[in-house]
């Protein structure tokens, strides 16, 4: 064997390149084969159509009182109209959970598997891995929340018509404008249920049970969604992390107001850096022991 | 590691930043300190004095040196000086002198309601300005005159219209939600020209009643009901009203007069109670039904709510607490709010408001929110308000020169942006936002406003009015809003009481910004019509919302009896903000009941059809106006901190990304063996944070094609230097160098390294091929240099290499690891403890491997706790304990090889003999051990010397075994762990 034919000034073997390591298309394979992803597109395609057949069975009287525009009244009325149901009731716990689960799960699983030191000795430099791992969650997250969609709208629309939206308030949009809407809400849902992702993905670099991670942004996302429920806090519940999860409503609105959406928004990226900035500090620092 | 920490943290502070960003739109202006000053304050003379209770809300930064301008606060109709104490406080944080107090005849005041009356409450408002010019910290305009706003709502905000009337002292005034006329607001009825101009050129140009009117029975009655609940006890009320009533209206004599006029609402009652037995059973009855009512205006509202019907009497009174006579009076610049759901005081009374004052050229602003006597401001919008109203004072009452003065509030017009919501149905959260107006359109100079006709359609139809007016429709209950709020529904009209005109559904969505206005033709056969004029909002699947639950009620005298020549009235619709969505229709609903109001008790038939109906039918005159949406959630605002939380992102980014970049180019310092050297541990040490020291100044080295044995009991260290090695755990002390570059987190070195430590690693849902390729192509490196096939070989497998790794055995697992670790053929090979769990002939195979890997020049470590399994295995050895080298050389070395022998003999006896014959040869010494001998054969003399030696001088040897002097010492530290 010839000493240094096939090592590279920075002592890695010749084909090394640290920026290719952990391409998003092998983590997204080694994912994407996992039950537990599988699981989860599997409901999200199986939901829209239980919810089908729960409307399709009984009335919806019990429908929950609300301050905002109540989308269960109308879900019936075609499929974008049951889209925009299933959307509403998911928004509150179903997409946190997926949302906590594709973030939460991907490094704490590694590293309960014990694939993670490997991946790390390979070596996939530390913020390399965790970049690969957050963009991979968020691909999954989205699509599941697309799928979601996607099976909501065609499903729905099989089951109660292609039709224009109707809002409670009698108020109709086209299919064209009302799919573009659609398009903004699930823009909007995407980026707001960051704060529970990037929860999730801080708690994953902390701790080595998959579990953990979840179950502990799940948990602080109901515990603040039972807070807000304090009217005593006032003003307060505007910074919460779960403020404005139902903004997204705001764009069945004619016009638009835009400004609760903004603040989600904004509010969602702030909270999202500021947890990714804490996942990376802790992962960098961390003493792999798993 | 430090410079890291300072760019993370300079991230982290530009997120911190941002964060701050975002909340500083959101904050008022930062509060003083503020004190009050409680006070009692006589006002008024002979019996109609009271005392007025009173607060002062004093600003630090009011002082004799620099005096503030001052404002009254004026309270709600059964409120008191508490019910203001939020926005004073607010206010006087604003750096204004503010003074709240309970009108006469509410909350802690005494005397009696005179609903405003010029000769009592605003006389009251005078005094109180005669306090305020005594302050020295209070700016003064002269010698008693105070530099002064008045604000209130309802209440308060018509006397704070009288008070500007009748008080010029008053420099500016901020009335809300008020009346422009008690009774147009209590006798309403919405017909016949607004200001004379037809049509008129306000937007909310309503009617306001002369003469008759539908009495509003029951917000009258809500509003009556508030002030005569006898407060204070029965007792109090009989000495104080009694006393009062007395003396202005004659209509009962002095009872109790020793209590006089001013009984304190704690006066003890029951000492007193004897005294019942003299009091007049009048006043008692006065007392009990008015309460702290005047009398006259007690007496106005019993005769109004038992006839339904606008007395002289009742109209004398009530215009007397009306601002419309006196607007042309007031100076003060204006500012006025009112609300978009209020079915108490529309939009109609602050339109006439507007007018009145404008008239004078006195500068007048309007504003009209969502919310009013039916619904309370959000938050947002009560904060909103409060800005607007201390923006108005600031500029108007400040002097030129204050820089707090602010910017010019202006003259505009500001609306809620129309919404498709009714009240009826939900609302926006957080508010609406506003539309912003150059002027009120109509006023002073101000261009009309627009107007859009919508062609109606519907035939003659005949109106039954029942008798006793039961069945009523519903629409709204005071304070609720539209009835369908309260009870999820829509308004409820009653099948053959109305009448009802649509348009055509709407091609585009019109946004109607005021009262529009109809004309239609009625017959009555009595000449007489009291009819409810509505618009609805139908949407396509005939939906119906009533925007803001409003109603406009029509008093109609002298109507043709003749259905076919029916008399033609123009009617105003209540004022309203709304958006009528495209495909919506516009339907106006003429109904004969309407539970909120008294209705005639005689049956009768009305025939009512639109005007002019033989040339194409008259159409519906929507007001609009043009206006600037104002980005009042700060639409640019959002933007731009969108664009700036994006860009610190970026920045965030871009940072971390030059930081890796320089850390890449930072290389260690390359030792120049390296290549000879593969492995190099100098001085390492890692404590852990409880403070387990798991190794300890480690060092030693690896030289290329050693198969190097780390050998140690469970919990020598052995695992975590592996770990360190690998860039998994970072060193306390020391340098780990790899082919002469320092390993560490994700250095480039470790690509040449194939590792299985601990564990498998093995994703358990792949197969064991896939594990591998995707181990690979996690790698980035091209697929032609992982030698796969061999390393699936290394597995033997076989067929079970595709199925997947959860149905595997441990040694399956094992094997396939230990393939992984091999692919790509690193340099060097660390191994953890490679045979646990292979059966014999497996290890036996991998001892094979590895020792041929090594001969091709790669290096290979495995650590063990097993002596005889490096003694089989490797070349070299370094053995471990509690953290420490204890020993290092080669397997030779270690195991004793052509060192010392223990040599058993078959008989005891042949010790002395066989240890003569060991001394005889060269270099040989031997010493008697418990064992047997032991004989350290040194350099010259080989083991088959000895034996050959030995068993030529006939002694009977039954073990010949070399001495492992290390064994003892390695057993006795596994005992001890």
């Amino acid at each position: 064997m010839t000493a240094t034919e096939h090592v590279q000034p920075t002592g890695a073997v010749a084909g090394y390149r640290p920026g290719r390591t952990l391409r998003l298309s092998v983590e997204l394979r080694r994912q994407f084969k996992r039950r537990r992803t599988i699981g989860v597109f599997a409901l999200m395609v199986a939901l829209p159509l239980v919810l089908i057949a729960a409307l399709q069975l009984g009335a919806s009287e019990e429908a929950s009182e609300n301050t905002r525009i109540n989308l269960v009244d109308v879900a019936t009325s075609s499929g974008l109209n049951f889209t925009l149901f299933v959307l509403f009731a998911t928004t509150s716990f179903f997409l946190v959970v997926v949302y906590a689960l594709f973030f939460g799960d991907t490094v704490a699983s590694e590293a309960q598997w014990g694939s993670l030191r490997y991946t790390l000795a390979t070596p996939v430099p530390r913020a390399r891995l965790l970049r690969q791992k957050w963009v991979a969650a968020l691909v999954l997250s989205v699509a599941a929340l697309l799928t979601l969609a996607v099976v909501a709208v065609v499903a729905g629309g099989i089951a109660f018509g292609f039709d224009d939206i109707r809002t409670p308030i009698g108020v109709t949009l086209s299919q064209g404008e009302g799919l573009l809407r659609l398009a903004g809400m699930l823009g909007y849902l995407a980026v707001h249920l960051l704060v529970v992702g990037a929860l999730a993905f801080w708690l994953s670099t902390v701790t080595d049970a998959p579990l953990a991670a979840v179950g502990g942004a799940v948990f602080t996302m109901v515990v603040f969604a039972i807070l807000d429920q304090v009217e005593q806090l006032g003003a307060i519940r505007d910074w919460f992390p779960t403020a404005e999860e139902f903004a997204w409503t705001d764009l069945l609105q004619t016009p638009v107001d835009s400004s609760d959406l903004f603040r989600g928004v904004i509010q969602s990226l702030v909270y999202a850096a500021v947890f990714t900035a804490l996942a990376f500090r802790s992962f960098s620092r961390r003493d792999v022991t798993s | 590691m430090r410079s890291a920490r300072a760019a993370l943290g300079a991230v982290l502070a530009l997120l911190v930043t941002g964060t701050v960003l975002v909340s500083l739109p959101g904050t008022a202006a930062a509060a003083e300190d503020v004190r009050t000053e409680d006070a009692r304050v006589p006002s008024g003379s002979g019996a109609d004095a009271v005392e007025l209770d009173t607060t002062l809300y004093l600003p630090a930064s009011a002082t004799a040196d620099a005096p503030a301008p001052a404002v009254v606060l004026a309270h709600g109709f059964g409120g008191s000086k508490r019910s203001v104490a939020d926005d004073a406080q607010d206010l006087a944080g604003r750096g204004f002198v503010v003074l709240t107090y309970s009108a006469r005849g509410f909350g802690e005041s005494t005397g009696q309601i005179g609903l405003d009356d010029p000769r009592y409450e605003v006389a009251d408002l005078s005094t109180l300005l005669d306090l305020l010019a005594e302050r020295d910290d209070v700016l003064l305009d002269g010698d008693g005159d105070p530099r002064v706003g008045v604000a209130g709502a309802s209440y308060g905000g018509a006397l704070s219209l009288l008070g500007a009337a009748y008080d010029d002292r008053v420099d500016a005034i901020a009335p809300q939600i008020t009346w422009n006329s008690l009774t147009a607001a209590l006798f309403p009825s919405q017909t016949g020209g607004a200001d004379g101009a037809q049509p008129p050129t306000t937007p909310a140009a309503t009617p306001q009643t002369e003469g008759t009117g539908v009495y509003k029975r029951l917000w009258a009655g809500l509003f009556f009901g508030v002030g005569s609940v006898p407060t204070g006890g029965l007792l109090d009320a009989l000495g104080g009203g009694a006393g009062d009533a007395g003396d202005d209206e004659g209509t009962t004599e002095d009872t109790t007069a020793d209590t006089g006029g001013a009984a304190p609402a704690s006066a003890p009652s029951l000492p007193q109670l004897p005294d019942l037995a003299g009091v007049d059973p009048a006043a008692v009855e006065q007392a009990l039904t008015c309460g702290r009512f005047r009398a006259d205006i007690c007496a106005a509202y019993q005769d109004s709510a038992a006839t339904g019907t606008l007395t002289p009497e009742v109209a004398a009174v009530l215009d007397r607490s009306s601002p419309a006579a006196v607007l042309d009076r007031i100076t003060a610049p204006t500012l006025l709010v009112q609300g978009t759901e209020d079915s108490l005081f529309g939009l109609g009374q602050a339109d006439a408001n507007a007018r009145g004052i404008a008239a004078n050229g006195t500068e007048v602003k309007v504003v009209w929110y969502a919310g009013g006597h039916d619904s309370q401001a959000s938050e947002r919008e009560t904060a909103e308000l409060r800005d607007l109203v201390a923006g108005w004072f600031s500029w108007h009452l400040r002097d030129g020169d204050d820089p707090a003065r602010g910017e010019d509030p202006g003259t505009g017009f500001q609306y809620p942006a129309p919404t498709g919501l009714g009240s009826t149905l939900g609302s926006v959260q957080g508010g609406t936002p506003s539309v912003v107006a150059d002027a009120y359109p109509g006023l002073d100079g101000a261009a009309s406003t627009e107007r859009t006709d919508l062609a109606l359609d519907g035939p003659l139809q005949p109106v039954v009015t029942p008798a006793g007016g039961t069945p009523a429709a519903i629409t709204m209950v005071p304070g609720l809003g539209s009835i369908a709020s309260a009870l999820a529904g829509t308004a409820v009209e009653i099948p053959g009481q109305f009448a009802a005109f649509s348009t055509e559904p709407l091609d585009e969505a019109v946004e109607v910004v005021g009262a529009p206005t109809v004309d239609l033709a009625v017959a009555s056969p009595s000449g007489t019509a009291t009819l409810f004029a509505k618009l609805y909002d139908v949407g396509p699947d005939g939906a119906q919302t009533l925007p803001g639950g409003l109603v406009a009620p029509l008093s109609l005298t002298g109507l043709s009896a003749d259905p076919t020549a029916p008399t033609e009235v123009t009617v105003t619709l209540p004022g309203i903000v709304h958006r009528f969505e495209a495909g919506h229709t516009m339907r106006v609903v003429v109904s004969s009941t309407d539970q909120a109001f008294a209705l005639p008790a005689e049956a009768g038939v009305y025939s009512v059809a639109l005007a002019g109906a033989g040339n194409g039918g008259s159409a519906l005159a929507v007001p609009t106006v043009e206006g600037q949406a104002q980005a009042d959630g700060g639409t640019s605002r959002w933007w731009l901190l969108l664009g700036a939380v994006v860009l610190l992102g970026l920045l965030g980014w871009a940072a971390a990304v030059l930081w890796g970049r320089r850390r890449r180019r930072v290389t260690s310092v390359v030792e120049p063996d390296g290549e000879d050297v593969p492995l190099r541990f100098e001085g390492v040490t890692k404590a852990y944070k409880d403070g387990f020291v798991a190794v300890k100044d480690l060092s030693f080295e690896v030289r290329r094609g050693q198969v190097l044995g780390l050998l140690g009991p469970n919990g020598a260290g052995k695992t975590t230097s592996l770990r360190m090695l690998m860039g998994l755990i970072r060193p306390n002390a020391g340098r780990i160098s790899v082919f002469g570059h320092a390993a560490g987190p994700g250095a480039p070195v470790l690509s040449r390294l194939g590792s299985f430590v601990e564990g498998t690693g093995l994703m358990p849902h792949l197969s064991g091929r896939d594990n591998l390729t995707l181990y690979w192509a996690a790698t980035g490196r091209p697929a032609e240099d992982a030698h796969m096939e061999e390393a699936i070989e290394v597995a033997g497998l076989g067929a079970a290499i595709d199925r997947p790794v959860r149905r595997y055995s441990q040694g399956m697992r094992q094997r396939v690891a230990i393939a992984q670790a091999m692919l790509g053929l690193p340099d060097l090979l660390v191994l953890d403890e490679p045979t646990n769990g292979l059966d014999p002939p497996q290890i036996h195979a991998m001892r094979e491997v590895l020792q041929s890997y090594a001969a091709t020049g790669r290096t290979v470590i495995v650590s063990s706790h097993l002596l005889s399994e490096i003694e089989q295995t490797c070349t070299h050895v370094v053995v471990m304990a509690r953290g420490q080298k204890i020993a290092q050389g080669t397997v030779e070395e270690i195991v004793g090889t052509g060192g010392a022998v223990l040599v058993g003999l078959a008989d005891d006896s042949d010790a002395d003999r066989a240890s003569a014959v060991l001394s005889g040869l060269p270099g040989v010494t031997v010493e008697r051990t418990d064992e047997g001998l032991v004989a350290d054969l040194g350099a010259q003399t080989s083991r088959a010397q000895a034996l050959q030696a030995l068993v030529a001088a006939d002694v009977a040897v039954d073990q010949f075994t070399p001495r492992r002097r290390l064994e003892d010492a390695f057993l006795a530290l596994v005992g001890e762990s």
